[in-house]
């Protein structure tokens, strides 16, 4: 009896100092907000500081969305700004001190942020006419000049394909134009060979514009990931390989041929 | 007795006297450069050393604390193989190709041809090399030091990249006007050791003062663009660049009298320690050269900076003017401050650290680089931010947002006076006129 008043009195003086420590604790939390946090977000605010907040992308058009686009595309793009293939001065200050790994570890951290997207608000004078043009290359392509559907690469729902190609909806009307017009000048280059590069060079102007305007209107679909695979279908032809993406060019298995492009 | 010129109009004497004074300066000025070419080889102490494979290893660690490769490897390019644009304030120079391609590299050179380059700053043709490339420094090194490096080059996969021409206004790169500058400025000169003092200071003096070539940034250039002499780490200003490069003999700059050798020795090999952090040029130099020194090295170089610094005489630095802020200059920083700095540097510019103790975010409050009298690095970090070098013992930095699209030449001037004055601070105000400077000269 004695012994178990002795241990039931010594846990309770147990709990009450833990007790007492869980509130002088929190007490102390609130009193100093946590302003610092070992994280990557932390790391990555000198992204941030004009990507916008977990990288949804920055008010002006000139600093893209980087949450959730894939992982090897984001860094394939450090990589380009550290070997000059895209030129941005204040880019490459950020990039050239770090190692590919660390780059890597920044590209997964963005990719895996999930945040819902802005609604599409260009509203560029432009023929429905051109629209139609647009949707038509980007759904279908044009056989006749060699273009692939925009859609074969980037995905059906274009939400982009894991793990390197980039989804194209939810971006600003400027920024498409100037990234179609910077690999157009050869500002813009992706690693040899560069698949783009060819496809804009086959395309003029207002063909890139049509295609531009009728994806900055389009709303995105309720799966905004991308997909797991390319869509169904021939791989890219032999002409249109891509450095950055060399898996878009290997021979699809049937068992490949998921129709939505996505695993479930 | 008389000779012609007696007979001469003293105006045409006087120009006679001064064309021969100048013919005999001219004479001076080839046989200093190039005089040794006609007398026996006097160092062709051509040592056949086989291309073993330790030789090959220890040119490619020799070549690292060289940083051979920050220079000589474009943006994207293939190591080594050149073609990169040096901006110099007397125009453009493009690094050369020091892959063993035979038409566009060293690959017709011999080792004596690379020891040429190395300790005489010629090219194989007796050509004399714009003294971007630092001989002064790689003149100091060994004869067989020089011909690890070139085993080691020799083994690299051959480039074909040619050379572009260099962009240096007239006469500047020009031979004549290269053989006076050399005439002046240089000479070559071989390690001197002390023999006072210790095998690990005299190593550490070596490299500091050879492939290191510390001096390139760490002491004051000339008008005429010629650093000081290879021992000199008086601290200078990085023309075209725009970064100071502080005073290593200097506590108050560089805390090397005062910072324990182990914290220098880390410093050097992760780029960032607990009582400093690189950034800007010295973070490459760690990047690209330091971080892979082996430790004794590392070692040797923190003893001979240190007791570099030690045996300076540490002359305290006149007291900064009670600088007579204006409140509106006083309200600006302090407003700039809350909203852009304080999340990371804190209310009393404190910094944070991690758990595990380390510098995520530099204090303010008594930071050298904060406190230096030029604030041209501060200005610097504040217009670009970035990150410290990922290194193998500091893989993850944090960093710093570049706020060069955000604030202005008077917005960043009141914030590292606000900074540079605050919490026991004491360094000069930061002027609107020296922020845009350095902007303008960035380009943006």
């Amino acid at each position: 009896m004695c012994l178990i008043l002795k241990c039931a009195q010594s846990w309770f003086l147990r709990l009450s100092v833990v007790t007492a420590f869980t509130v002088l604790h929190s007490m102390a939390s609130a009193q100093a907000p946590v302003r610092f946090a070992d994280d990557m977000a932390e790391r990555t605010r000198a992204c941030t500081a004009c990507h916008g907040e977990q990288g949804r992308a920055g008010p002006d058009g000139y600093y893209p969305r980087l949450a959730g686009k894939p992982a090897g595309y984001l860094h394939n793009q450090l990589r380009n700004f550290a070997e000059g293939r895209r030129h941005y001065d204040l880019m490459a200050r950020l990039v050239d001190p770090l190692t590919d790994a660390y780059l890597g570890e920044m590209a997964q951290y963005f990719s895996s942020l999930q945040l819902p997207y802005p609604a599409p608000k260009a509203n560029n004078a432009i023929t429905p006419e051109r629209l139609t043009k647009g949707q038509q290359l980007v759904t279908q392509g044009d056989p006749a000049r060699g273009l692939p559907a925009c859609t074969q690469c980037h995905g059906v729902r274009l939400t982009g394909v894991q793990p390197h190609v980039p989804g194209l909806l939810g971006l600003p009307l400027d920024y498409l134009n100037a990234q179609l017009g910077a690999w157009k000048t050869a500002q813009r280059r992706a690693h040899a060979p560069d698949c783009m590069a060819e496809i804009v060079q086959r395309m003029p102007a207002q063909d890139l514009i049509a295609v531009s305007s009728w994806l900055a209107r389009q709303p995105l679909p309720a799966d905004t990931r991308p997909a797991e695979r390319p869509p169904a279908g021939p791989g890219l032809p032999e002409a249109l390989r891509c450095g950055s993406a060399p898996e878009l060019s290997a021979k699809r298995s049937s068992s490949h041929q998921a129709t939505s492009g996505g695993r479930p | 007795m008389k000779g012609p010129l007696h007979k001469m109009h003293p105006v045409q004497r006087l120009s006679w006297v001064t064309l021969v004074s100048l013919l005999v300066l001219a004479m001076g000025v080839v046989w200093d450069n190039w005089g040794d070419l006609l007398g026996p080889p006097s160092d062709q102490t051509a040592l056949s050393v086989q291309a073993t494979e330790a030789h090959i290893e220890k040119g490619r660690y020799l070549a690292l604390a060289g940083n051979c490769m920050a220079c000589h490897t474009a943006r994207g390019g293939a190591p080594l193989a050149g073609g990169r644009l040096i901006d110099t304030p007397f125009g453009g120079v493009y690094s050369s190709n020091l892959t063993p391609d035979p038409d566009t590299g060293l690959g017709r050179w011999t080792a004596q041809d690379f020891w040429q380059a190395m300790h005489r700053g010629r090219s194989k043709d007796s050509r004399l090399l714009a003294p971007a490339f630092p001989y002064n420094h790689t003149s100091v090194i060994t004869r067989d030091d020089s011909d690890a490096i070139f085993a080691w080059l020799s083994s690299l996969p051959a480039v074909v990249q040619p050379q572009s021409p260099h962009t240096l206004a007239w006469p500047f790169g020009t031979q004549p006007a290269l053989a006076v500058w050399r005439s002046l400025f240089f000479e070559p000169s071989p390690f001197q050791a002390d023999k006072a003092q210790s095998a690990e200071w005299n190593r550490g003096a070596y490299l500091v003062q050879g492939l290191g070539h510390c001096a390139a940034c760490h002491s004051p250039r000339n008008a005429l663009g010629a650093s000081g002499p290879v021992h000199d780490l008086s601290g200078g200003l990085m023309p075209v660049a725009n970064w100071y490069a502080p005073d290593l003999t200097r506590d108050a700059e560089s805390g090397m009298a005062s910072t324990p050798l182990p914290q220098i020795v880390q410093l050097l090999r992760t780029g960032a320690s607990n009582t400093a952090q690189t950034s800007g040029p010295m973070g490459e130099v760690v990047q690209h050269s330091l971080q892979h020194l082996n430790d004794a090295d590392l070692q040797a170089m923190a003893v001979y900076l240190k007791s570099r610094a030690q045996s300076t005489p540490q002359t305290a630095s006149a007291p900064p003017q009670t600088a007579r802020i204006s409140l509106q200059v006083a309200t600006q920083g302090a407003k700039v401050y809350e909203r852009q700095c304080l999340q990371c540097h804190g209310e009393q510019g404190e910094g944070a650290k991690t758990a595990l103790g380390e510098v995520a975010y530099p204090a303010l409050t008594g930071n050298r680089a904060v406190l230096l009298q030029d604030p041209t690095n501060l200005v610097q970090l504040v217009l670009y931010g970035g990150y410290g070098p990922a290194t193998q013992g500091h893989p993850r930095p944090f960093g710093m947002p570049p706020a060069v699209l955000e604030l202005d030449d008077r917005d960043i001037a009141a914030v590292l006076t606000h900074l540079r004055t605050r919490w026991g601070n004491q360094a000069g105000e930061v002027t609107p006129l020296q922020v845009n400077r350095i902007r303008a000269a960035q380009g943006s």
